[in-house]
């Protein structure tokens, strides 16, 4: 069976930058940070104090605040999302929206719905829980409410991989589209894991920056400071369609995805390997999907979390796979300015990769003051960069090993 | 009793998101002012919890207008 092409149409976000993807992409290549103090919930006696909150996120454009009150902030953030991508792919009235599905995930769902409701049972026993619990904050219920509000009657699911839920999305989107499932999908992640219990969580696994003083230095890959990953919340979405709808409806075409590459590390529930072997599998499997060589890549987007042992298993599978050639290739994370989405992550880089390839313009790592040892790759340090990008990847790693990494390609190469 | 009733339809409005010239002592929760199941279970609950009682769900279930639910409050009390 030949694959079908797929390219990308759509793109929507809201994250610590921005409120669209416009503000988002100039604030990235400006080198904005968008961690502050965290301000949501009382942080006394955590140790982790600061992270990437969405700022005046606004909801009325998609749905009544008596709706929104039936849904946990992560789905708030996916409809939101998910509208701007919508909107921007300019879809004719005779969209056939039996072929048109959704795959938009999340790593850890409506952890907030669930407190809450967990308090009032505590409190007040289970007649006071809530009927909304479970559609609140189950995880498929982003691409559940995005279908039900577009009437997207194609395929519809949700992967959840941690860290990596974004980039498997979006990869098994495109592959549902290659294979003939559908025309077109709305693929890509959601998170708002910042409630009191998931920032205690994540602190308690040691995970997180404790640089409180300085949210917006907080998140340093490759920095020999660095301290661990700075939490961020939103959503990103993209609109994959395959190459032949695209081309028949004119639709203007950002990039075109052209390979996923998948692995687990087999090795620790938190932590990789520090050679990076199954980081390294994951991106040469994306270059075999997409049938091209390390010299055919100009820019990798990073997983580049903060953390310790992950920044330097990331680059030392980048040195692997590349050999030689990884002296001309920039690799950036643009983590440093978002902070680290989870579940959403992947889906928000692989937006960015796109932008990058399409305007050839690598955003920056900020922060990254002095490289911590090992780290010696081009990581287009404070300042983004104006350069020829034909392909690029972008990484994600996850919680029990899991690995993804996506290949886009200039759609005029 | 209007205390009552002013208090249920306070509730409602809040509930379902109508406005208040829009509840009427007849209208239906479903088919007047756009409730759903899970927002009647929903509306129910702050009932109870609005006026201090337990509303069994067999009784809940029969509860279908304003009127319906003002009249079991007034009973119930």
């Amino acid at each position: 069976m030949t694959k079908r092409r797929v390219v990308i149409t759509g793109l929507g976000s809201v994250n610590p930058l921005g409120l669209n993807v416009a503000d988002t992409w100039r604030a990235l290549c400006a080198g904005e940070s968008g961690i502050t103090r965290i301000e949501h919930f009382g942080t006394e006696g955590y140790a982790t104090k600061i992270g990437g909150a969405v700022k005046q996120f606004d909801v009325t454009s998609v749905m009544s605040e008596k709706d929104a009150r039936k849904m946990d902030l992560f789905l708030q953030y996916a409809m939101v999302a998910a509208e701007q991508a919508i909107v921007d792919a300019a879809f004719p009235e005779s969209l056939n929206r039996d072929r048109v599905g959704v795959a938009v995930g999340s790593g850890i769902g409506g952890i907030t719905t669930i407190e809450q409701n967990y308090q009032q049972l505590q409190s007040s026993g289970p007649r006071r829980v809530s009927p909304f619990l479970v559609p609140a904050a189950v995880i498929n219920m982003a691409s559940g409410n995005i279908a039900i509000r577009h009437k997207l009657r194609g395929p519809n699911f949700a992967i959840t991989t941690a860290c990596t839920t974004g980039t498997h999305n979006i990869g098994y989107a495109a592959r549902t589209i290659a294979y003939g499932d559908a025309d077109v999908m709305i693929a890509g992640g959601s998170e708002m894991a910042s409630s009191p219990l998931g920032v205690a969580g994540f602190a308690a696994a040691r995970a997180m920056s404790t640089r409180n003083d300085e949210p917006e230095k907080a998140s340093r890959p490759w920095d020999k400071d660095r301290d661990g990953f700075v939490l961020g919340d939103g959503a990103a979405v993209l609109v994959l369609e395959s190459l032949e709808h695209a081309q028949a409806r004119g639709a203007t075409i950002y990039a075109e995805l052209s390979g996923l590459g998948m692995s687990d590390d087999a090795h620790h529930i938190t932590s990789p390997p520090e050679n990076g072997e199954g980081a390294r599998m994951a991106m040469a499997n994306a270059l075999n999907d997409a049938g091209l060589q390390p010299q055919d890549i100009d820019y990798i987007n990073a997983h580049g979390t903060s953390t310790l042992i992950g920044d330097i298993a990331e680059t030392q599978a980048i040195k692997d796979l590349f050999g030689d050639y990884v002296s001309r290739l920039a690799v950036s994370s643009t983590k440093s300015m978002t902070g680290h989405l989870l579940g959403a992550a992947g889906a928000l880089e692989a937006l960015i990769t796109v932008l990058a390839v399409r305007d050839g313009i690598a955003p920056p790592t900020i922060n990254l003051d002095h490289p911590a040892e090992g780290c010696d790759l081009d990581y287009v340090p404070h300042k983004a960069r104006k350069m020829d990008i034909r392909a690029a990847v972008s990484n994600s790693f996850g919680f029990g090993g899991t690995n993804g990494s996506l290949l886009f390609r200039r759609y005029d190469v | 009793m209007s205390n009552i009733e002013e208090r249920v339809k306070k509730i409602v409005c809040e509930q379902l998101g109508v406005k208040e010239e829009d509840v009427k002592a007849s209208s239906s929760f479903v088919d007047d002012l756009g409730a759903d199941s899970l927002d009647t279970v929903e509306l129910v609950m702050a009932l109870e919890e609005e006026f201090e009682t337990e509303i069994p769900d067999e009784d809940a279930e029969k509860l279908t207008t304003v009127q319906e639910a003002i009249d079991y409050i007034i009973a119930n009390l």
